[in-house]
């Protein structure tokens, strides 16, 4: 069993190796990889792995959970109320109308009762968290329209889970035996008591978590344990997916719920640094699970019913989608992104099919017929995505690039490259053009993409990763590339991308912090701006001056500051090779900073400063 | 005359918190009815002196100072920064550039060393008025009445006496300027502001 185990372990990771990073380079994206490398090692074509696939898929699932724990660790709540329109709007338009027409097909074109249909129906209008998430962190497409909405959806769904959990039993017809369901704790329970037990189980989420969640960790960072901490994070976790579970909730929503609670708790960050690359492992080891479980053999026996059936419910999800975008005046670009994002069959569908197979609403048959169609439209949307981008985008939505216009034929026209013109790259663009430079922009948001063109400037539109973007958008003529992009992870792949395809393009690169100047200057760029330097600085010098120092001295110091916190980290990046890795832990930045206050000391910035004193002079 | 004369003081010290002599005269005056002192390194410590505003500043005031500590013969760098910025051509001088004419100006300065060493034949070599030419040519250019310099010599050694007194005789020279009637060809005949006030 054991050696079962590490065999199996090994094919696993050793697939998501070969997969993930070839899949990455011709930009095809992690989930794509991972569910080639599933297929690849699947029982039709290497035949690695049999039908454990399933189970590891069930033990994998644990990372959507995970990722939604993550998520809400960067929600609070206020954010949660101000979207909660679209949750509701978006959501269920998406859930109702979805349903309602997948439903209709089934029962008219393949003749299957009410509620058979209905429950096939429900379970196919789920969307793929785990995909949509990924591939939104991964674009940085987060806070984009299309991002935000398809978030709100996916929200809605998680929270409809419940109750069509609770609904599917109400559509059994024929006689079943009733141990043949999972039992959850309150399935005897009447819908009432079902209901309290429901909301007590989430109000007790909130309470633990602001009561004795909080005070426990900082108990726990107190032994200094690293290895406890994240215990205690990833016991967190899986209890209240446990208890989520107990009550019959989706764990998902549960953690959710509890990575909320915490988004506001100082623990946040090693929250998330700590159970991050777990989430990463198994949503890899999820998709790969998909992968695994395509069932090749009924695809070769029923290819048309099973690749009709992907078409049209990926076809009616997404116009469906586009519609209740198009309600919630979504721009087109974004709104075709949405759609498409959205339009593959979840994870959820698995559990639902699975559950209705149980309660024999829907024949065996069926439920493996229809698990296939829900892992094709997974692996799909990696690829429709792709030809969206490639296809699409540049002829139906915001171009590429705008209509060429006459060459300008001064000097310095587009010499310098912006890429990413959120509200740091859009100061720099503005104060450019204030000063008679017309900077070249590259941007991946359609809405503002479009709104920067009204305005005259001259933007690309795209992932500023992809050389051939790169390329027309001038980058070899250009003297210099801004990499302005708010992911850090992004702006890094930029940086690289240009430094390895374009060595004469000079790089000034955001840093958002000191820990990401480290990463930036390993890549080999000199101009580096911190976000939080020179504004931080800035507002120290009103502060003295405030306290009633005087306003120039307080502005020499400020400038004597930079100088030397520059050369510190500088100095600091080459020391923190000391410690061989590349991505820095959360204690280890914390060694770092005790470094840095070290020096300080050694510095005496509070020496006395000797200009204009006349003390040697007095004698 | 019944109105008084406004002031302006050009205050400019880089290291106003450690100064002695200029505290203490500015102390003296600041009370003084129709005195502004604008306090240049505090108003622009980055130097980007806002030239509108400085002008619209001299419109409204008739008599200039530039005070500040004697640095290598000269003034602190934001004073000659304000200088070329603020008296622009066609403004302050040259062709239709009037805006200043008939105004009057002088420089009150400390210096470490003593008077004796700002002789022909002291340490120094040249007097303090001939050290102040480009400041004097300056205020003609912009057709300015040039005064003579109020001047605190040994300001490393001076007592807390001495500078007190020095402070009221600020205060009374830039009373006396203000609020009487004064004729500028008496007061050139004097090296100093201070030898003048002394005499009267």
């Amino acid at each position: 069993m054991a050696e079962d185990f590490l065999l199996s372990a090994i094919i696993f990771l050793g697939a998501a190796i070969v997969c993930v990073p070839i899949a990455k380079k011709i930009g095809l994206g992690s989930v794509l990889g991972y569910l080639i490398a599933g297929i690849l090692i699947g029982p039709f074509v290497l035949g690695f792995v049999g039908q454990e696939g399933q189970d590891i898929m069930q033990a994998a699932e644990f990372g959507v959970v995970m990722m939604l724990f993550l998520i809400g660790l960067e929600i609070n709540p206020k954010e949660i109320w101000v979207i909660r329109r679209s949750i509701f709007g978006i959501g269920s338009i998406q859930l109702a109308l979805s349903s309602i027409v997948i439903g209709a097909i089934f029962h008219v074109y393949y003749g299957l009762s009410h509620a058979t249909s209905f429950a096939i129906a429900l379970s196919l209008s789920m969307s793929s968290t785990a995909i949509i998430l990924q591939t939104l962190k991964e674009k940085g497409l987060n806070k984009s329209s299309a991002g935000q909405a398809a978030f709100s959806v996916l929200l809605f769904q998680d929270i409809m889970v419940i109750p069509i959990l609770a609904f599917l039993p109400l559509l059994v017809t024929s006689d079943i035996r009733n141990d043949t369901l999972e039992q959850t704790f309150i399935s005897n329970l009447s819908p009432l008591l079902k209901t309290i037990t429901v909301l007590g189980a989430m109000a007790s989420i909130i309470v633990v978590g602001l009561f004795i969640v909080a005070p426990l960790m900082k108990m726990i960072a107190r032994t200094r344990l690293r290895e406890l901490f994240t215990a205690t994070a990833l016991f967190l976790v899986i209890s209240v997916a446990y208890v989520m579970k107990l009550v019959g909730i989706s764990p998902a929503l549960g953690t959710f719920l509890a990575g909320v609670v915490l988004a506001n708790s100082s623990f946040r960050h090693e929250l998330e640094s700590d159970i991050e690359p777990f989430k990463g492992l198994l949503l890899g080891l999820f998709f790969i699970g998909v992968g695994s479980t395509i069932n090749f053999q009924l695809i070769y026996q029923k290819p048309v019913l099973i690749f009709m059936l992907v078409l049209l419910i990926m076809l009616i999800k997404g116009i469906v989608l586009f519609l209740a975008g198009k309600t919630f005046k979504i721009k087109f670009d974004q709104n075709i992104l949405f759609a498409i994002l959205l339009s593959q069959v979840g994870e959820f569908a698995f559990v639902l099919l699975n559950f209705s197979g149980q309660l024999q609403i829907v024949s065996p048959d069926w439920t493996e017929l229809l698990m296939v169609v829900v892992a094709i439209s997974m692996t799909f949307t990696p690829i429709l995505l792709l030809l969206n981008e490639r296809l699409v985008d540049p002829f139906f939505g915001v171009k590429e690039a705008a209509e060429i216009k006459e060459a300008d034929n001064i000097d310095n026209q587009h010499s310098v490259i912006i890429a990413g013109f959120g509200h740091f790259g859009s100061t720099i663009g503005r104060f450019l053009k204030a000063n008679g430079i017309k900077a070249t922009i590259l941007d991946n948001d359609s809405d503002r993409v479009e709104l920067l063109r009204k305005m005259g400037f001259e933007v690309y539109y795209g992932d500023a990763t992809r050389v051939d973007l790169l390329k027309s958008a001038g980058a070899e003529k250009a003297k210099m590339l801004i990499a302005a992009i708010d992911s850090p992870d992004i702006n890094h792949e930029v940086i690289e991308v240009a430094r390895k395809h374009f060595p004469n393009l000079k790089i000034m690169a955001r840093a958002r912090n000191r820990f990401d100047a480290y990463e930036i200057l390993d890549l080999g760029v000199m101009n580096i701006y911190r976000e939080t330097l020179y504004t931080s600085v800035h507002m120290a010098v009103d502060v003295l001056h405030e306290l009633g120092i005087r306003h120039y001295t307080a502005t020499r110091k400020a400038q004597d500051f930079i100088r030397y916190d520059e050369d510190a980290m500088r100095k600091l990046a080459s020391s923190r090779h000391d410690t061989k890795t590349y991505i820095l832990t959360v204690r280890e930045q914390i060694e770092l900073e005790e470094k840095l206050l070290s020096e300080d000391l050694h510095q005496q910035m509070t020496e006395r400063d000797s200009a204009w004193d006349s003390a040697t002079l007095k004698g | 005359m019944d109105t008084i004369q406004r002031t302006l003081v050009l205050f400019a010290h880089p290291r106003f918190e450690n100064s002695r002599i200029h505290a203490n005269l500015l102390n003296h005056i600041s009370q003084l009815p129709g005195v502004r002192i604008h306090d240049l390194y505090e108003y622009y410590p980055e130097f980007n002196i806002d030239i509108k505003f400085e002008q619209e500043l001299l419109l409204e005031h008739d008599i200039i100072i530039w005070m500040h500590p004697f640095y290598w013969y000269s003034a602190p760098p934001i004073l000659k920064q304000w200088i070329d910025l603020v008296l622009e051509h066609g403004w302050a001088y040259g062709k239709n550039g009037n805006e200043l004419k008939g105004k009057t100006i002088f420089n009150c300065i400390s210096s470490g060393g003593p008077r004796e060493s700002y002789q022909k034949d002291g340490f120094h070599n040249y007097t303090v008025n001939e050290f102040l030419r480009p400041f004097e040519r300056t205020a003609t250019l912009c057709q300015m009445n040039y005064l003579p310099p109020f001047f605190v010599h040994g300001s490393h050694k001076i007592s807390d006496e001495e500078l007190e007194n020095l402070g009221k005789l600020y205060h009374d020279v830039i009373k006396k300027i203000t609020q009487e009637i004064i004729i500028l060809s008496e007061i050139q005949q004097y090296d100093y502001l201070n030898d003048w006030i002394v005499n009267r």
